[in-house]
């Protein structure tokens, strides 16, 4: 596992160093982060303990609302055009349902963790 | 560029994304499962100031507004939401947080689409064509995940009946519609991402396909829906992590995907069968065939009363509670945990085991004993415990069928033939808490009712527990 996570750093520092030296295609380079990170999330997924199984669920559901990020980028568009006021509204959606997430998600594994006690704990 | 676009900017979505991998390894024992959240909630808060520190020279009155308002919206909902949700209903808070992470995929590609110079996606002759292929693999994955999720949660909320709806030809309607989604990506692609009208096409056909593979999935076969759809938002989300080039959101997305992809893997094999013979559908009934409405069985049975029940258990040295899906029905934790304690005080030792697809998600009965404060070393995985119950005077079933069925281990002609149980035979007494006689979810009748040393309590699981309380 912590061999894994080191892999997944080295090659993430690297890739800068990369593109620079071999001008490599930048998709390329996000995919081998993505395919770093699938491992890294096989290993660590497996090391979860079943009975936490439903807070694994739910903090999922509030790290993939990490695509707020893409959300604030299309509110932030400025400049008149309708095609580009399109965007800013949906990405204000795209902002409150991810927030949603983000709060929910978080909050109610911390509410569910909460819970989980040990004898005479 | 500056030196904060070209480099710290994307180590800080890196860094994110490292307290992200930390926040599901947090996971792996109760004890670093808060800290791992905690770490959750610092990488979300890292990846949202880096975009806003990103975008500062574009942030202007209106657009902060819209930030902050939509924030402050969502964020009460959820927060809200988060608060007041009873824990027995946390299946389908999950199918519901899923679709909105799918919604929210389909629109940021949908704005990507339309302003495609905001999100650095041009090439020389239109949108370049990765971005296209990413954008609009993310837009139908999200749609899917978004009706899918929504169709899972009125099945799990009850809006829907459990049964399994079969369309005619419904296999190759799903392989039409996927054909119809995928002529359309070519077409965006090769008109260079003008063609809005493709994008829309193939958006509308997978909200539709998501409705259609859902539909068919019977209740019963909701833990491997929900981690399925889990899975499908991790995916949605990564295609757009491509399309922004945000590290954050590339690792998240690998991680959500592998995490329900691992669990689908996990309940199926709870349930013995194949990924694809779940996904086909058709399998198992309603909730309300679970319950068995008035089958009528003319072979003897032993039945007792609560007072039986208490005296069998008072007098017993090891119990073993087997908790299911019956018992979350009727909210039944509380009184189970009382009586469980009333027992330790006659010096009973009580333990826990827990089928993997007890209940409707991944772990969800041991959420519910949490939240009864049963202390989670009591709770035994069924690996752990099985080989217990021979050294154990009771075993006491609540809300469980199938998975104590012990024709999965000895009838070859059984639909659940070879799906791991719960040897509770093996214990001195069974005590089988049901509403009814009627058979399981499978539809398959349990052998174990009929043997001499199981008893029947014949009623509400909620009002034998605290029947059973007072003659403690």
């Amino acid at each position: 596992m912590k061999r894994a996570l080191l892999t997944l750093a080295a090659a993430s520092f690297a890739l800068p160093a990369f593109a620079d030296a071999g001008g490599i295609n930048s998709t390329v380079l996000l995919a081998a982060l993505f395919a770093m990170a699938c491992f890294v999330g096989y290993y660590v997924v497996w090391s979860v303990t079943p009975a936490l199984h439903t807070p694994l669920m739910a903090v999922t559901n509030a790290i993939s609302s990490v695509i707020i990020v893409g959300a604030l980028v299309a509110t932030a568009t400025l400049g008149l055009t309708s095609d580009n006021w399109v965007s800013k509204i949906l990405g204000t959606v795209a902002v409150i349902l991810a927030s949603v997430n983000i709060f929910g998600g978080f909050l109610v594994t911390q509410r569910m963790l909460a819970m989980y006690k040990k004898k005479g704990e | 560029m500056d030196s904060f676009h070209s480099t710290w900017a994307p180590l800080l979505y890196l860094v994110a994304g490292i307290l992200f991998i930390l926040a599901l390894r947090g996971l792996s024992s109760p004890a670093t499962s808060r800290k791992g959240n905690r770490n959750g909630m610092i990488g979300m808060g890292i990846a949202v100031a880096t975009t806003l520190a990103l975008l500062w020279n574009e942030l202007d009155v209106t657009t902060w507004g819209l930030i902050l308002g939509g924030v402050a919206i969502g964020g009460t909902i959820g927060a809200i939401t988060a608060r007041r949700i009873p824990m027995t209903a946390m299946p389908q808070l999950v199918a519901a947080f899923h679709s909105l992470v799918g919604l929210a995929a389909v629109l940021v590609a949908a704005a990507a689409l339309y302003s495609p110079v905001q999100f650095s996606i041009m090439g020389t002759e239109g949108i370049k064509m990765a971005s296209l292929i990413e954008l609009g693999l993310g837009s139908a994955i999200g749609a899917l995940t978004f009706t899918g999720s929504v169709i899972a949660f009125a099945k799990l909320n009850g809006n829907m009946s459990g049964a399994p709806i079969m369309l005619p030809a419904r296999h190759i309607l799903n392989i039409l519609i996927a054909g119809g989604i995928i002529a359309l990506l070519v077409v965006l692609i090769q008109t260079g991402g003008t063609a809005q009208w493709a994008f829309w096409g193939l958006t509308v056909l997978a909200l539709i396909l998501g409705i259609t593979l859902i539909i068919p999935i019977g209740g019963a076969d909701m833990p491997v829906v929900v981690s399925m759809l889990n899975s499908y938002s991790g995916w949605a989300a990564a295609a757009l992590g491509f399309t922004l080039g945000n590290f954050a959101l590339i690792i998240t997305g690998a991680l959500v995907g592998s995490s329900g992809a691992i669990l689908s893997y996990i309940m199926c094999k709870g349930m013995n069968r194949s990924f694809i013979s779940v996904i086909l559908g058709g399998f198992g009934g309603d909730d309300a065939a679970a319950g068995g409405g008035g089958v009528q069985v003319d072979r003897p049975f032993k039945r007792g009363s609560a007072e039986d029940a208490a005296f069998i258990m008072k007098n017993a040295s090891k119990v073993i509670i087997v908790p299911g899906y019956g018992m979350a029905v009727a909210q039944a934790q509380h009184a189970l945990k009382e009586m469980c304690d009333k027992l330790k005080e006659e010096g009973v030792e009580i333990k826990y085991a827990i089928h993997p697809v007890a209940g409707r998600m991944p772990g969800h009965m041991n959420v519910l004993l949490a939240e009864a404060q049963v202390p989670y070393d009591e709770v035994f995985e069924l690996e752990d415990i099985n080989s217990d119950f021979r050294n154990s005077e009771v075993a006491f079933v609540i809300g469980a069928n199938d998975v104590t069925n012990p024709a999965a281990k000895t009838d070859k002609t059984s639909p659940i033939y070879g799906m791991p149980v719960l040897d509770v035979e093996n214990a001195g007494t069974v005590l089988f808490i049901k509403r009814s006689m009627g058979s399981g979810y499978a539809g398959i009748e349990n052998e174990l009712f009929f043997r001499d040393n199981t008893m029947m309590l014949l009623a509400d699981a909620k009002k034998m527990v605290e029947d059973i309380v007072k003659n403690l």
